[in-house]
């Protein structure tokens, strides 16, 4: 078969340069992210419930992890609060008592070793307790000598705590190994359950942003039915199509995460001032963090990147049933 | 150009729509394709742009089965063939130029080359000076000429046209049918469904009758090895 005059002509289409299809790809890139958020800025109406339940959707997660880093930090400050207590057998002599003190000095575990000789505690024990009188009728001193430890940094964890003391509660002399850190490991645990809720919830938050996306980019879709039959038939591929689509999810997930950025800080700046009066309470030097700026770029890389999926799932599934007839 | 050869349709539900169609549209020839409406006019056109797929026979376009188009190629085998509705399918919440543009824009011509091809376009249906207007304030006659101006903006080599004087009065329906005829006289393969069987005669183009999917009278060519 000959070809058509025209042929010559329509070739021209076909044959653009790499550079200048690169060139039309990033136009049509920059006109379509450009467009994409003029038309949700334009019609604030339209977009502003949508945009608010996403926000609050991922500003619910973010909350939860700024608090949780802060209930960390609290616990961190308490920790080296924490003393651990070995009970020596009644029958201990004075070396064997000296060895282990030497044994424990060595050990890096241990910023301090303290000696609490019976005599010494039966001293404390009547200052302290107002029963001092009664203890004169006693024949024999009933208090154990104790050995007091201060773990050092080292000891980070009530678990890595808790290792130390099974373990010390294995050397001879030892009684009963004790560590006045049951609130600790208490408040840790707490701390895991309720990371593993919020965790679990922060997951539900996500699917509900993708779903909340996907549904108004579903409506977008079958709003525009008619032109995307009419695109379709002069020739335009899906991803062109996409393209429009994808951007607008992409714009309502970051649009939305900013302002989840915006209200979790405007919480925290509340709180600040009361968190503040409790941590002179206990003395303690903690203070409020916010979203930190790493955390911060997180949020919306996590908000923009949730809206394209959702944009994206529902673009592969409803454009494909919009053909032209 | 295009060839069927012992083409079937049959859609979903069991109507067939073609039942063994054959014949070939040669390069640069013009023609008409009429029979009763439901006859299988829009049917036979739908399967030349991939809108359709034939149940049986092959349909060849430009020396190629286009029943190896696969779907994802279909956007670049309708950029070869220029398009024209009865109901236009013009986007009415763009201008005049941004319609006329969508075919260029869709197929990555460059931003610079734009603007002279569509006013090239507006230029020889003769709305050069509609171009910043809404589809909407255009009457019937040139809205079906914006819809032309966008079938032609690319030049593809093969215009499909159907019904395209359905709407119009008689005046208004040949100064469309001459525009045709305009395209075919550079080279371009023209068909046009229709069954305004008075235009029909006066102008001198082959005709293809259909009557119930059916061939029922051809003054095209025989496809090749076909009966
Ligand atoms: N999508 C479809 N599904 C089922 N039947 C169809 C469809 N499109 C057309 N038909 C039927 O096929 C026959 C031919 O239709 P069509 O090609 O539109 O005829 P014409 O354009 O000549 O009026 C008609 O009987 C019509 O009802
Ligand atoms: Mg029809």
């Amino acid at each position: 078969m000959a070809k058509t005059v025209h042929k010559g002509h329509s070739a021209t289409t076909a044959k653009v340069s790499l550079l200048d299809r690169i060139k039309m790809a990033l136009s049509l890139h920059k006109k379509n992210s450009v467009s994409t958020l003029l038309d949700i800025l334009r019609q604030p109406a339209n977009s502003l419930m949508t945009i608010l339940v996403l926000a609050i959707a991922l500003a619910l997660p973010s909350a939860f992890y700024v608090f949780s880093q802060n209930a960390k930090a609290v616990s961190g400050s308490w920790n080296g609060g924490v003393q651990m207590a070995l009970f020596l057998k009644d029958n201990t002599t004075e070396q064997a008592t000296q060895e282990l003190m030497q044994k424990l000095n060595l050990r890096p575990e241990f910023d301090q070793v303290t000696l609490v000789s019976k005599q010494q505690a039966l001293e404390e024990f009547k200052s302290s307790s107002g029963f001092g009188d009664a203890l004169e009728y006693l024949d024999d001193n009933p208090l154990p000598a104790m050995l007091v430890l201060t773990p050092s940094s080292e000891v980070a964890t009530p678990s890595q705590a808790q290792v130390l003391v099974d373990e010390l509660q294995q050397e001879r002399i030892v009684d009963v190994a004790q560590m006045d850190m049951q609130w600790v490991q208490k408040y840790h645990a707490m701390l895991d359950m309720a990371q593993k809720i919020g965790s679990f919830v922060s997951i539900l938050l996500a699917m509900a942003v993708l779903l909340i996306v996907g549904n108004t980019i579903r409506l977008a879709i079958l709003n525009r039915r008619e032109e995307i039959q009419v695109i379709k038939l002069v020739g335009a591929t899906d991803g062109f199509i996409r393209r429009p689509f994808l951007y607008t999810g992409f714009w309502y997930g970051l649009i939305a995460a900013l302002l989840a950025a915006l209200m979790v800080n405007i919480v925290i700046a509340v709180l600040r001032g009361s968190a503040s009066t409790l941590a002179e309470l206990y003395s303690s030097g903690f203070s409020l963090m916010g979203l930190a700026p790493s955390h911060t770029l997180s949020l919306l890389a996590f908000g923009a990147g949730l809206g394209l999926i959702g944009a994206w799932i529902s673009v592969n599934k409803h454009l494909r049933d919009i053909q032209p007839n | 150009m295009i060839e069927f050869h012992q083409v079937f349709k049959r859609y979903e539900g069991g109507h067939e729509a073609l039942k063994g169609v054959s014949f070939a549209l040669a390069n640069g020839e013009m023609a008409f394709l009429t029979g009763h409406s439901g006859a299988g006019k829009s049917t036979l056109l739908k399967l030349i742009a991939l809108m359709e797929r034939p149940t049986r026979g092959q349909v060849i376009l430009d020396g190629q089965n286009i029943s190896q188009v696969k779907d994802r190629h279909i956007p670049y085998h309708r950029r070869k063939i220029g398009m024209i509705f009865q109901d236009h399918r013009l986007l009415f919440d763009r201008s005049v130029y941004d319609n006329v543009a969508l075919p260029l824009v869709i197929a990555g011509v460059s931003d610079r080359d734009i603007p002279k091809r569509v006013r090239a376009a507006l230029d020889k249906v003769g709305l050069l000076n509609k171009e910043k207007q809404l589809p909407i304030q255009l009457s019937g006659g040139e809205q079906q000429r914006v819809g032309i101006a966008r079938a032609v903006v690319n030049k593809p080599p093969l215009l499909l046209a159907d019904e395209p004087t359905g709407n119009l009065d008689p005046e208004l329906s040949a100064e469309i049918m001459k525009l045709f005829e305009q395209f075919q006289q550079v080279g371009v393969s023209v068909l046009i469904a229709s069954h305004d069987l008075g235009l029909i005669a006066r102008m001198k183009h082959p005709v293809l009758t259909l009557k119930d999917g059916r061939t029922i009278r051809n003054e095209l060519a025989e496809a090749e090895f076909d009966g």
